[in-house]
């Protein structure tokens, strides 16, 4: 990713318009996460029912014009919750990537400004974590937490960030050559003021990119952390967990489980197109394929 | 740097990486609530038998001096012993591995044997229709929650159809073959006994497929790009002048080429496939090392966490070993400088 940024490091806007025409894919995943969004902040208006509103004597009710996506097995609306589970996905989703970007950018700025025996220190524990598989790290972390959302989505964010480290990093080393730097330290700019005039703002675009890509795995993830149990508690409406609950019910109640998981899938689809498109935009290695 | 000297340093940080891990799992274990002499002891135990027990775990010991008795014992290859199960770690985790290890090995021929060509027709296809489509399945690879996939699979195939079985790796009518390699596969072809084999190769379908084709995404997308990047190259462009079939310049020329790079992304696919299973392997009561972790979180089995851990972590940095030195025998630039 070092030579992430270009030499003039300006954003050509029409071009960026032109190759966003050019992508269909990353249009439909922006109108999903525009949709997933609206549907967060109006969740109230767009939702039928109250999520935990009980109705015992409808439950398992299968999807009907009352009942778009069925009852559950305490007679709760499952279009509401699915509607409902957005908002803490997304905030989930958002939260880990926001976490682990701040705490990565930092960590990597401040690792390849210093150099040395500092920046040899730090990237070798960057490597050892980066060789920790993952998911099972992300378990341990999360059950030794105690099971709740917050603890989830710390433990995600925490194995995240030294993909972060490593990104910033190679912006801050290959930045601090530019000429328009050079040229900035020359003319005796302090050296905050280069870090904040030049380094972030250049340095940004190509961790973003990185950022969207991630929030579609995040979900993915919180959401399967809270399917094993460790992550959003009963009665949340929590997208994982309700496929979780679905489970027992599969073979009988078959909507119980499916739409809960239909959302997740489209969430992830959806940021998963808009981060794909926006690499393809901003990284140049990519460009002109 | 040398071929040897490459060797040594990948050796010398797996050795930096289970430290790691070590201590990680051992800070975890020790904020896990709750106390696992109370634990073993069961619910109704007497005071004074909890004592003991957390005595003789040498749980009173100060934390550094536990943290250095464990590190003694895994360097002798003692995991500790399951609070769940009752066994020493490393049995267990032995016993979990081959089903792991078969599943991860028949789902990453799936996602290589549909990726690859799906791969090389979308580079071929570049920006046609072919193309979104194939960008499309891998990017729905990638986005799927793995249980929830698993979940219609059952359900259809199942519930609906009732062709395949829904958990499990053999069925419980039929003996599993004689132990030789811990894969039912080949023992069973091994042991000569048809009826193992078929039932085998029922229960993978399902779990195989779920997570062949989660990972379907991670090879499509990386054998495309490398293709793109090969079919730039001059001597593509020279073999196309020269006048060879498109057949031969894309398998002989392109594909070999493109696959170089490919074996580490894959190959890294295959370190997650291993540890990925996870859920998968929750779904479908697959008997592998995913599922023996779940339960033993679900039980705060400490020991077992930890030895899991570490025996993962030991395995996902040997793997990617085994892989760069693939890499290096496979690409002559390597070789050459080696």
């Amino acid at each position: 990713m070092n030579n992430s940024v270009t030499e003039t490091d300006h954003v050509d806007w029409a071009g960026v318009f032109y190759r966003i025409r050019q992508q269909p894919q990353m249009i439909v995943g922006m109108i999903i996460v525009a949709l997933v969004l609206c549907t967060m902040v109006f969740a109230p208006w767009i939702a039928p029912y109250e999520p935990t509103k009980l109705d015992i004597l409808n439950r398992l009710a299968p999807p009907s014009g009352n009942h778009w996506f069925g009852t559950d097995q305490i007679g709760r609306d499952i279009f509401s919750r699915v509607i409902y589970g957005s908002r803490i996905s997304v905030t989930v989703g958002l939260g880990v990537v926001l976490l682990a970007m701040r705490t990565g950018a930092v960590i990597g700025a401040f690792s390849g400004l210093a150099g040395g025996k500092v920046d040899t220190a730090i990237m070798r524990i960057m490597d050892v974590m980066l060789s920790f598989p993952s998911f099972v790290m992300a378990i341990a972390l999360a059950s030794a937490l105690g099971p709740s959302l917050t603890n989830a989505m710390l433990a995600i964010a925490v194995l995240r960030i030294p993909f972060y480290v490593r990104l910033a990093r190679g912006q801050a080393l290959s930045l601090r050559e530019r000429s328009y730097v050079k040229a900035a330290e020359t003319f005796g700019s302090s050296r905050i003021r280069i870090v904040w005039r030049h380094i972030v703002p250049n340095a940004l675009p190509p961790i973003l990119v990185q950022a969207m890509l991630d929030i579609g795995a995040a979900i993915l993830t919180a959401s399967a952390l809270s399917f094993i149990g460790l992550g959003a508690q009963e009665p949340a409406a929590e997208w994982g967990a309700m496929v979780a609950t679905g489970r027992n019910f599969l073979l009988d109640q078959w909507w119980f489980p499916t739409f809960p998981g239909l959302a997740i899938l489209t969430t992830a689809i959806g940021f998963n197109l808009f981060g794909d498109g926006l690499r393809e935009i901003f990284d140049p290695r990519a460009q002109g394929r | 740097m040398s071929f040897a000297n490459m060797i040594r340093r990948r050796l010398l940080f797996l050795l930096l990486v289970v430290f790691g891990v070590s201590l990680v799992t051992f800070v975890i274990s020790h904020m896990i609530p709750g106390n696992p002499a109370e634990m073993i002891a069961g619910d109704k135990a007497p005071r004074e038998l909890v004592e003991k027990i957390y005595k003789d775990m040498g749980l009173d010991r100060p934390v550094l001096v536990q943290y250095f008795k464990y590190i003694s014992n895994l360097l002798q290859g003692d995991l500790g012993t399951s609070i769940r199960t009752q066994r020493p770690v490393l049995n267990d985790i032995l016993i979990f591995f081959p089903a792991t290890l078969e599943l991860a090995i028949v789902a990453l021929s799936i996602s290589i044997i549909f990726g690859v060509p799906l791969g090389v027709i979308s580079a071929l296809r570049k920006d046609k229709v072919v193309d979104h489509i194939g960008h499309t399945v891998s990017v729905t690879g990638i986005s799927t929650p793995a249980f929830w996939l698993g979940l219609l699979l059952i359900y259809f195939f199942y519930g609906k159809l009732g062709i395949l079985p829904a958990s499990g790796r053999i069925d419980s009518s039929i003996a599993p073959p004689a132990h030789v390699t811990g894969l039912y596969l080949v023992d069973s072809l091994i042991a000569g006994d048809w009826p193992a084999f078929k039932s085998t190769v029922n229960h993978l379908i399902l779990p195989a497929l779920t997570l062949g084709f989660i990972h379907l995404g991670v090879v499509m997308r990386q054998i495309r790009s490398a293709m793109l990047e090969v079919l730039r190259e001059d001597y593509i462009r020279t073999a196309r002048a020269s006048g060879l079939s498109p057949t031969r310049i894309v398998l002989d020329h392109a594909l070999r080429n493109a696959l170089i790079p490919s074996v580490t992304i894959i190959g890294l696919a295959f370190g997650d496939l291993l540890y990925g299973a996870v859920l998968t392997e929750t779904i479908f009561a697959w008997p592998g090392m995913g599922n023996y972790v779940v339960l033993s979180i679900t039980a705060l089995d400490f020991p077992a966490i930890m030895g899991f851990t570490i025996v993962a972590s030991t395995v996902y940095v040997l793997v990617n070993l085994m892989v760069d030195l693939l890499y290096a025998a496979l690409d002559p630039q390597i070789r050459a400088i080696g």
